[in-house]
């Protein structure tokens, strides 16, 4: 239970190998290992639910000896590398590798020749190859694996495959991908979508429809119609994709990765690598942030592959360049919209069609398109909805799972129709929003009730009510008390591209709502095994749970959830391994909810344990023993009147308590294929932004002053890090509004797979952040708390851009907003 | 080639070196030290931040070569002897100044290099001299209160020849 460092100190340089670092044994340098944490003020058990108590993690983190994935290290360990597609859409006419085998250090070669079992994989569907077999759909599929001594080796060999290429026809948006001779991405799809759509270029289409979308049409006094872009966005996580398969004796793999489920992994894996899935063993390498970027496979089955065909522990690590190939994207989108209202702004009926590029392969997809579609309006309550949402098989870059996971692209065209709305009828944004606010007992659109508290309205209030900050915040007084300017406070920065002439200030809101947990009738559990213990005198928890902690702070909660749940101070969180059930994913803002529900719901069944042992040995001769309410606090059971009867180390005894138990959440259903209706979410999220810019609007340079955000979150289990949240996701907003695009060329291939042309927001860009926290419980909820990471990333791109639009006059209907788009054009 | 530096102050040499490797390669695969992090290794991100003879370098710019001779100094060499953590590293875990921590590594680097030549920055000082360092998780809200307060702990420690709060921001 102590607390190793993960990178072993340096040693004598090894001969005749390229990495001369020693593991503290023969195998691997451990990947992040038991984090044992006192309550801040041990030995009571503070350090509970509802502190900022700090992240077990956090001491390695800023030593360095933290082991992430990509520092995993093994004396006999190969490096593994790709070969991928310069194509977006190419027929494979031959493969030869005899030449790469060739090169001095390279000790395996791969093609899908070599596949043992599985050819195929994917999250919802096995429709992506393993490796390429007669056709590549995207630029960056991979086509070979090598796998050698120096990953320079490794990468110059995979150089050295031959590959013969016939390009075909690139697919890349709706009319390309649907016309009549269009080419059929994947022929041979059975999938259970593909039955019911449109085209077999369409992975999933999903319609919502509520009341008499037609027949209102004439109740609307006015009506508008726009029509959105979204911008292809990047999770861009700072840790590449990496990981390191070690063949094991028995045959099988030990693969320590970076990834937010374990359980999906292992569940895709085993099928290709031929082996039970109980011989396939994941544990999860340190996690350089995530985003939905590592929802599907990267590197495992390669680096898998080449482990058990070179019988030596092979590591993959992914520089940048490859990374933008190597996962998934937020899906781009166009969004058309009709909304109608009465004249004193009511809401009517609002019409929307929203169409998804899903890329090659269909990874998260068709839930994508699910969450697009019944989110679609907003928290609004509308009575009469037509909406439609479906993705597309095209040939760029495959797209999936990003923190908004759907609901981000709605937000942004129906916040801009609410603005567009509010113009046309000369109302304030902010109040008709108000006036249409979802509130708890409205109806979705999918016939949902919405049963918990929804305090859009008051979000909107909070965020307005704010002071807004100074005017001319570069205005700076000189050494000799002469006005004078900082041109860091200016748009344009140290580019001094202004002294303050042409600033325009502009001030926007947007607010969104988000499902929390997986939809649509998923079975989506998560397993904790919680141990209580008498060590050395001292009562301690080890929780274990497979839940990828990818930097949100799930073991800081689990801490705490254990602590106030036991009365105990210490509490160790074992690393994440498929040694224990599943915890789901670490998306759909989850985890809290659910393994932070799953901890406590073993803990109370420890604690059950532990009262009725306490009263077998000892509530013969304490009655206390026998009434209700007893609490464990501190280190032990005391009566609710306070009385103490016994410390937990005297319960316990040399019997530990182990316990592992499943947690689920209330059941959800599918939606109904025609109609979109269905009890289809758990949860749902809702925060609102408030964006103050400065726009130079000569230049088109946009400053963002201001971004505020209002926020529900049932109970802030850990408030530090539930800020930490906000701000992290409305930042990743602020990048999708003014910075972050993919851009793909009409054939397919990434333009700026870098972060010197994929910009994401530096410390310059973002302003401060301040949040205003709600707690409203959701009774259906552990400690009625309420999802936290994704709304946030919602709202503030729509509230960044229309505080432009009000700087500018423009109307501005794609994200991101660049400078030529305020500069030239309507 | 046979490189000899000295990192966080402990002479140290690596064989076998080769020529195209970065000075983040030496460290993270053949010195056992891989704090210094490779997040884009093509100078974009700061993950990777050193000082290199005192200078804040990106070490995957860095050829091995450049090297030779140097004195490195990385995060696995901020702690104190016996692991009491810097007021900086301290004050990133006290703030939430870390969520996934991949960029803390450089983050600390650099913050520790503007602390050494400002030592009362305010925030636009904080801003710029952190603007080559990327953080995709925290918005960088925390990373300013973090630097903040290890300013401020230094300007109250009684050692501090300049005492005083900071009155810059």
């Amino acid at each position: 239970m102590t607390v190793e460092p993960t990178a072993a100190p340096a040693a004598e340089p090894v001969i005749e190998r390229p990495a001369a670092r020693t593991a503290t044994a023969p195998g691997v340098v451990p990947p992040p290992s038991g984090l044992t944490q006192r309550g801040d003020t041990a030995p009571d058990t503070s350090g509970g639910v509802g502190e900022s108590t700090q992240r077990p993690d956090g001491v390695l983190k800023v030593t360095g000896e933290f082991a992430y994935a990509s520092d995993l290290w093994h004396r006999d360990m190969l490096w593994g590398h790709t070969l991928r597609s310069p194509h977006a859409h190419a027929e494979i006419r031959s493969l030869d590798v005899a030449e790469a085998l060739a090169v001095p250090g390279v000790y395996a070669v791969l093609t899908h020749e070599d596949l043992p079992a599985a050819t195929h994989y994917g999250l919802e569907f096995a429709d992506q190859p393993v490796l390429a077999v007669d056709r590549v759909r995207y630029q960056g599929e991979a086509v070979a694996l090598v796998a050698a001594d120096h990953p320079e080796t490794a990468r110059r060999a995979a150089e050295r495959v031959r590959v013969e290429y016939a390009p075909l026809p690139v697919v890349h948006d709706e009319a390309s991908a649907t016309a009549p001779d269009a080419p059929v991405l994947h022929p041979e799809r059975d999938d259970h979508h593909a039955p019911f759509v449109p085209h077999p270029n369409v992975v999933h289409r999903q319609p919502v429809t509520s009341g008499d979308p037609e027949g209102a049409e004439a109740l609307a006094e006015v009506v508008v119609r726009g029509e959105y872009t979204v911008g292809m966005q990047d999770q861009a996580f700072l840790g590449p994709e990496s990981g390191l398969a070690v063949p094991a004796e028995d045959g099988g793999i030990d693969l320590y990765v970076a990834t937010q489920w374990l359980h999906v992994d292992q569940r895709q894996l085993a099928p290709v690598l031929g082996l039970p899935p109980e011989r396939v063993r994941l544990t999860l390498g340190g996690v350089g942030g995530a985003f939905g970027a590592r929802e599907d496979l990267s590197m495992q089955a390669h680096a898998c592959l080449l482990a058990l065909r070179t019988g030596r522990p092979v590591k993959m690590v992914y520089n940048r360049q490859e990374s933008f190939v190597g996962h998934v994207h937020r899906h781009p989108a166009t969004l058309a919209y009709e909304h109608g209202a009465t004249r004193d702004g009511q809401l009517v009926y609002v019409k929307g069609r929203i169409v998804l590029d899903g890329g090659a392969y269909a990874s998260s997809s068709p839930a994508v398109v699910g969450n697009a579609a019944s989110l679609g309006v907003g928290p609004y309550r509308v009575p009469h909805v037509a909406m439609e949402a479906l993705a597309l098989y095209t040939n760029n870059p495959p797209c999936g799972a990003m923190r908004g996971f759907g609901a981000v692209q709605a937000c942004f065209a129906y916040e801009t129709q609410m603005d567009r709305l509010a113009a046309a009828l000369g109302m304030d944004p902010v109040e008709l929003r108000q006036r249409n606010a979802l509130a708890q007992g409205d109806l979705m659109p999918t016939g949902q009730p919405v049963d918990s508290p929804a305090p859009v309205a008051e979000l909107l209030r909070r965020v307005r009510a704010r002071p807004l900050p100074p005017e001319h915040p570069w205005e700076a007084v000189g050494a000799g008390g002469e006005p004078g300017v900082d041109p860091r406070e200016l748009p344009g920065g140290l580019a001094n591209s202004s002294q303050g002439e042409g600033i325009v200030r502009g001030v926007g809101y947007g607010v969104g709502i988000k499902n929390v947990g997986f939809s649509e009738g998923f079975d989506d559990y998560s397993t904790a095994r919680v141990r209580l213990a008498a060590v050395a005198g001292e009562p301690v928890v080890t929780v274990h749970t497979a839940m990828a902690e990818v930097g949100q702070g799930g073991v800081t909660v689990h801490a705490q959830i254990a602590r106030t749940e036991l009365g105990v101070s210490q509490v160790s969180i074992l690393p994440a391994d498929t040694s224990v059930g599943s915890a789901g994913s670490t998306s759909a803002s989850r985890q809290t909810y659910m393994t932070g529900g799953a901890v406590r719901n073993t803990c109370l069944a420890v604690r059950a344990e532990l009262l009725r042992r306490g009263r077998e040995r000892l509530g013969a001769a304490q009655p206390g023993w026998h009434e209700p309410g007893l609490r464990l606090r501190d280190g032990a059971v005391v009566t609710a009147g306070g009385a103490r009867l016994a410390s937990l180390v005297e319960v316990l005894g040399e019997d530990a308590i182990d316990l592992e138990l499943e947690f689920r959440h209330r059941p959800t259903q599918p939606f109904d294929r025609e109609t979109g209706q269905g009890f289809g979410h758990v949860q749902y999220s809702f925060c609102a932004h408030r964006a103050v810019v400065d726009v130079d609007v000569e230049l088109g340079l946009v400053r963002v002053v201001e971004l505020a955000a209002a926020q529900d979150v049932g109970r802030a289990i850990n408030p530090r890090a539930v800020r930490g949240q906000i701000h992290g996701g409305s930042t990743q907003g602020l990048g999708l509004a003014v910075l972050e695009e993919i851009l793909v060329g009409p054939d397919g291939t990434i333009r700026n797979p870098s972060f010197t042309d994929y910009l994401i927001p530096t410390i310059l860009d973002v302003p401060p952040m301040p949040v205003d926290i709600l707690e409203l419980a959701d009774e259906h909820a552990p400690y009625g708390l309420r999802g936290v990471g994704e709304a946030p990333t919602l709202s503030a791109t729509p509230a960044i851009v229309a505080a432009i639009r009000q700087a500018t006059g423009r109307a501005l209907a794609r994200v991101p907003v660049r400078p030529e788009h305020l500069t030239t054009g309507p | 080639m046979r490189l000899t530096l000295t990192v966080n102050g402990r002479p140290t040499s690596a064989d076998h070196v080769w020529e195209g490797e970065s000075l983040l390669y030496v460290l993270r695969e053949r010195l056992g030290l891989p704090g210094s992090k490779n997040a884009c290794e093509q100078g974009e991100c700061g993950s990777c931040t050193v000082r290199l003879d005192g200078e804040l370098v990106c070490a995957c710019l860095v050829a091995a070569g450049q090297a030779e001779g140097a004195e490195v100094r990385t995060v696995e060499g901020m702690a104190g002897p016996d692991g009491e953590l810097s007021p900086l590293q301290a004050a990133f875990v006290e703030t939430g100044a870390v969520q996934c921590g991949f960029c803390t590594p450089g983050l600390l680097l650099a913050a520790e290099e503007l602390l050494a030549r400002a030592p009362h920055p305010g925030d636009a000082d904080i801003r710029e001299a952190l603007a080559g360092n990327l953080c995709r998780c925290t918005g960088y809200e925390n990373i300013l209160d973090a630097v903040r307060l290890a300013a401020s702990r230094a300007a109250q420690a009684p050692t501090d020849p300049n005492g005083g709060p900071d009155h810059d921001r």
